[in-house]
This record gives structure tokens, sequence and C-alpha cells, in this order.
């Protein structure tokens, strides 16, 4: 129960769609989701695949509450070989896609091959077919969403697709769900556009069973009542999102600024959510229109925003008069921060254009900052720029380029290539900051030291969802651990993967995590899924599969040498703030990390401790 | 002596009326200390979930101890998180 107990495995290159029977042995080992489709994955492709080739493998997975009535219930990942990073990827996303996926009735789609020409999958309960996508190949997100609905008259159809960014090659492109819901790092969308792939288009209606209804429900409701009375998740979240962190990070003094040359931005403000909450000159609107909430939310962290419609980007242009996907945290740290670059608008309209052509903005906004840095110091010319001026602080430049990279054109398709290999090709493969090829999101590990350590071993390349220590060491959550000390910071790093792991095996969202615990998870679990799920057993799912992703990347030919931070977060210390005069001590915590992980100091599992887990 | 105050999220309705960006000066006597500005302001204390002086932060129990000094930066949030 809980689970499909199918599978649909579709083979691009021979145009078939089979169902399966789910692997029940390894459900109970991987629960779902990211475990469960990463043990399909490193069971059946080659660790050496090139990402980009028909070889390599596209999973969609929801998790065994994927569908119920658990909150933030509807969440999937795309698990593959990521093309930004060549590690394994697995990207999560919200909306509604998931819990539609699920109510066909399948645990896992699972993607080989590549198609001879482009394709969509479009999925009626039991009733799955490949079909031609010709007509919008070339096409943004928001118009092949539209036109499937149109298509099959059903505007009810939950539709994952890329942008022309993901047909094109921008190495990190996104799957993005529901207009503006995305799988969105690593690349994964890139993959799938080389699979020649546009879309996944479903409807069901078919219900998801649990175990004990009786108990679910009650289980379900007690996580609920969690959520409404924390006041993080009852309050915080839903009335300003994310993006009430903008000012928080600023003074902490671990706000990567302009290419992390800086701790600090002085146009933090005007980017936040207390910028976007402002009504504004022109017709006394405030940026933000509303919150809103994915599938099953009681959350509802979610912003949909204006752009001011006298503003530069859209004023000769209605179509993105609209109200639409607002910025997140992390985008407007990325878009804006990262780029030195504090026009709301601008950030607001950069952001549309992510979700409209699918890309990651964050990986977007830190390439053109280190592209702004390379510009500034005359490693990058005009001439290379096609005549863009690329100052830290442009908006017009960053505006354009969001434009040229989601056509995957001009100077666009140079910073489609992600930081690492853009700096490379221009001779300042220094000046990527980035990890495994995965660029930083908005937290400067000078400043909250666990967040170095959580990047170096993040085993999809920098990233903070792996463990947020952030919720620890700035906000206090579950206990409050000094930022500016690596001491203790190992075992809080170990702690936050192994449980984000299962939250992310789940089916809910890790948001959840601020006011949950597993103890809050385990009684959902237990009473919808088949087996019996303890918090014990589930912590040792999470470090099951965390083992599970780093063995595939030792057998990639990662070492523990990726395992590294960028000579500037080690060696040129913080400027301003309460981090001013300090580096990140990634060399103390990464060896006790290690050690506490039951791996060598290379970085390898032991036998001892993959007997352990029984992998 | 002046110190800057900065009040985000809900306790924004708390700012003086000449605050900018969420910011504003407020003349202190020397020895305040944040639980005594705190007061001043009116904010619940159930609500002043995160403080920090010049970015660091203050325990809620080293609230009543911790001296400002002049020109220190006091920034308060109720219960955020992101990510
Ligand atoms: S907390 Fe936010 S991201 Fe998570 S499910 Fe709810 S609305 Fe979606």
């Amino acid at each position: 129960m809980a689970w499909a107990k199918n599978i649909l495995r579709v083979n691009l290159t021979e145009g078939t769609c089979k169902n399966e029977p789910l692997n029940m042995e390894w459900a109970d080992k991987y629960l779902g989701q990211r475990g469960l489709a990463t043990k399909y994955f490193v069971e059946e492709v080659d660790p050496k695949v090139d990402p980009l080739s028909p070889d390599n493998k596209l999973i969609m997975a929801t998790g065994p509450l994927t569908g119920t009535c658990a909150s933030t219930a509807g969440r999937y990942s795309v698990i593959t070989k990521g093309a930004l990073t060549g590690a394994i990827a697995c990207s999560n996303s919200g909306g509604f896609f998931g819990n539609e996926m699920k109510n066909a009735g399948y645990d896992m789609i699972i993607f080989e091959g590549k198609a001879k020409s482009p394709v969509y999958l479009f999925i009626d309960n039991d009733d799955a077919k490949l079909v031609d996508a010709g007509d919008m190949w070339g096409t943004s997100v928001w118009d092949t969403e539209d036109a499937i609905k149109q298509k099959h008259q059903d505007p009810q159809i939950r539709v994952a697709s890329i942008g022309v960014s993901g047909e094109k090659g921008v190495k990190y492109a996104c799957v993005v769900n529901d207009y503006h819901r995305a799988a969105g790092r690593s690349g994964v969308g890139t993959v799938m556009g080389a699979k020649n792939l546009k879309a996944v288009a479903i409807r069901g209606t078919k219900g998801v069973g649990v175990k004990d209804a009786g108990r679910f429900f009650e289980a379900a409701a007690a996580g609920k009542a969690v959520l409404a009375g924390n006041a993080v998740t009852g309050e915080g979240l839903p009335a300003f999102g994310t993006q009430v962190l903008m000012n928080v990070i600023n003074e902490t003094g671990a706000l990567p600024t302009r290419n992390h040359r800086d701790v600090q931005f002085d146009g933090a403000h005007s980017i936040s959510a207390e910028a976007m909450a402002e009504p504004r000159e022109s017709d006394g609107k405030p940026n933000l229109v509303r919150n809103s909430a994915c599938f099953g939310c009681t959350i509802a962290c979610g912003r949909i925003s204006t752009i001011d419609r006298t503003h530069y980007t859209v004023a000769e242009r209605p179509q993105y008069q609209i109200a639409s996907g607002g910025l997140e945290y992390e985008a407007a740290w990325a878009l804006g921060a990262a780029t030195g670059v504090d026009d709301l608008d601008a950030l607001t309209f950069a952001n549309f254009i992510c979700n409209e052509q699918g890309y990651d903005p964050i990986s977007f906004g830190a390439t053109v900052g280190a592209a702004m840095e390379m510009y500034e110091d005359g490693y990058i010319t005009d001439k290379d720029t096609g005549g863009i001026e690329l100052k830290f602080g442009s908006a017009k430049a960053l505006t354009d380029i969001a434009e040229l990279t989601g056509r995957g054109e001009g100077f666009g398709a140079e910073i489609g290539l992600g930081s690492k290999l853009l700096c490379e090709k221009y001779g300042h493969p220094e000046l990527s900051m980035s990890v495994k090829g995965q660029e930083f999101p908005a937290y400067d590990s000078r400043g909250i030291q666990g967040m170095g350590l959580t990047y170096a071993t993040s085993n999809r390349g920098a990233c903070h969802l792996r463990s947020y220590t952030v919720a620890s060491e700035v906000l206090g959550i579950p206990e409050k651990t000094d930022p500016l000390v690596s001491d203790g910071k190992a075992g809080l790093v170990k702690a936050f993967q192994d449980a984000t792991a299962v939250f992310d095996s789940a089916g809910i969202c890790v948001f959840t995590s601020f006011a949950w615990s597993l103890e809050d998870v385990a009684p959902q679990i237990d009473a919808a899924c088949d087996g019996e799920w303890s918090v014990e057993k589930l912590l040792e799912v999470g470090e099951r599969v965390w083992n599970l992703e780093r063995n595939f990347n030792n057998a990639a030919g990662f070492t523990a040498a990726d395992d590294k931070l960028p000579e500037r977060l080690v060696k040129d210390a913080a400027k301003t703030g309460p981090a001013k005069g300090l580096t990140n001590q990634l060399d103390k915590m990464l060896p006790e990390y290690y050690q506490l992980r039951g791996w060598t100091p290379d970085g390898v599992p032991t036998n001892e401790t993959l007997s352990r887990l029984g992998l | 002596m002046k110190i800057r105050i900065k009040l985000y999220a809900s306790l924004a309705e708390y700012l003086p009326a000449d605050a900018v960006k969420n910011e504003a000066d407020l003349e202190v006597n020397d020895g305040t200390t944040p639980t005594q500005v705190i007061s001043r302001l009116g904010l619940p204390e159930r609500m002043c979930h995160m403080v920090l002086v010049n970015g660091v932060y203050i325990a809620p129990d080293e609230r009543l101890e911790k001296v400002l000094e002049e020109g220190d930066h006091l920034a308060i949030w109720p219960p955020v998180a992101g990510g």
C-alpha cells in the first residue's frame, strides 16, 4: 500500500511503454522517490556513462506518501546522471504533477534510450503512449503545457516539460511542471532534451491506497497540526516565503555577493521579501500578489508576483504583464546578489524567463556573476559577449542574457555552459564558485561554516538542500549552533544529510522539517506503507541512500579531491560582518566527517560500512 | 547614544514612522540592553525569535545582559525560515 507497486518503463529508442512490478524488497530498503529511484538507476546504468548519451537513463519517481493526504505529499523527483555535474542527480519538485503521476498508478517512470524525433509521453491512467512533439519542439515550457492541454482537450492534465534551453543543451536546464515548479538542479532537463523527450503529460484518477486508513488519517492530521502550530511553517513561510532570508543572511554576513567577492550586499533590502511587499510607485501595488501552495500543502510558501508594467522589461510586452511564479530566496540571491543587481523587477523578469524556458536560476545567476567578474577583469570582452556590457550591477545585462540563455543563443549559449566550463574556457577556473561543477546556492560558507562541508560533500554538487545546516547555525532549528565555528559541524552535516534523504524518499517537502522531525514522519509512513517503519529504520534508509549515491559517484570517477571548495572560500577571508577575517575550515571538518561516515580517509565507504547498511 | 534598529517581516509594523528600508536610528541611554529596546518598542517577546547585534546572534538569556554600544545594529526577526 501507498506504493502503486507499478513502474512504467519507456524505451524511447524502440518507442515502447511497458509496465513492470515495483521491486518491494528494494522499497523496504530505499523507501521511494530519491532512494528507490537511485537504487534502480545504479543497478541499471554504467556510472561512467556520458550524461547526454542514450545509455543514460532518466527516472521520474514519486514517494509512497505522494498523492496521499499527508501535508505536502505531492512531490516527485527526477533522477539521472547530471548533465552539469557528471554525478548522481536527483532534483525534487512540488506543484501537482507528482500527485497526478501517482494517481495514474505509477511509482516511477524509467526513460531509456533516445527518441528518433521529439516526442512526449501521454498517460491517461493505464493508457501510456508516446506522441509526436515535432510541433512543440522549439517552444517554451508555458506554450508546451498549454498546447498539450488544448490538444487533449483537458485542462486537468498535468505536464512536466523542458523549454528551449533544455533542447539546446544548456547544462543546467530543468524539468518544469505546472508552469513554475521545477526539478531544478544539475541539468536533469538537459538529459531529457538529449533524449528528444519534450514533455510528460498525465491524467490520473485512480486514487492512492494506504495500509491502515484510520491510523493514517490520524497521523496525517497530527502532522498538519504540528505544521500549523509552528511559528515558521504556520506563519513565517506562508506570509513571507523563503525570501525573508535575504535580510537575515545579509545581516549574518553570509550573503555571497558579486561572485563571492563579498559576503554582504548593499542592495539586499531592495530584493528581499520586505521589498516584495512594498507598494510600487506606478500602480500602488506590491510585487507580491499572493502566496501559493503545492498539492496537499498546508504551508504554502510559494510566491505569485507581477512585474511593474512600466518596467523596461515588460512595458512593450504584455505577455509578461501577468501574475506568475515569483522570486524564491535562492533565485533572488543568484539573480541579484551574485550579480550585484538590485532591481527587483529585473530579477522577477529573469525568474519568469527561467521558468518559461526551463533553466535553473541558481546556476544561471551564479554563472553570470562569474562572467561579470571575468568581464570586469578583462578576461571576457565585448567581442565575446556580442556587445553586452557585462558589469556587476547591470540589470539590462542580466535580463538580456537571461533571454539569450533561454534560447541557447549568442553569449547566452556560453552562459549555458555553467560557470565551471565557462571559467575554464576563459582561462580562470578559480573563478567558478562551484563544487563538482554545480554552482553554490545562497550561503557563504565563510560565514556559515557547516555549509562549507555541506557543499563539499553533497552528492549532486554544491547544494543547500542536501543538509540545510543553516537551519541550526542561523535560524536555531532544531537547536542553535554557532555559524562561525567548525567544531561539531561534521556530525551536524551527517545528521542533516541522512534525515533529508528520508524526507526526499517519502514524497513530502523538506520544508516540513522546519517543524517535523522524523518522529512526526515515521507514524505517517508506518500507517501508510506495508512493513514497519520506525525512526531508526528511516534513519538507516537515509544513511543507506547517502552511501549508495556516494558509491555511484566514486565509481563514476569522483574522489576525495572533488570534495573541495574553491580557493576563494578557504584562502580569502570574508571582508565584512561577523565572519570578517574568517575562511571556511573545510580541512578541519572533512576528516572527521569521513570518519563519522565510516569511510576511509580517501572518502570511500569501508566494507564494514557497506555491509552494515546492506549495500 | 544612537543605535540602529532593524525590524523585519511581521515586526516591521513596530518601526518608528521615519524608518527607511526597515531601519531607523534610535536614541538610547548608555548601558541599554536588547531586552530594554524590545520592551520600549513594544515588541511582543514571543515574536522576537532572532535577535542579532551587528550580525551576531544573541541568545534569549543574553538579551538581558548584553550592553549595546554607540552605533550598534540591533536586528530582530519573528520565527522565519527559508531554503
Ligand atoms: S512548503 Fe512550499 S515548496 Fe513545500 S510543498 Fe508547500 S508550497 Fe510547495
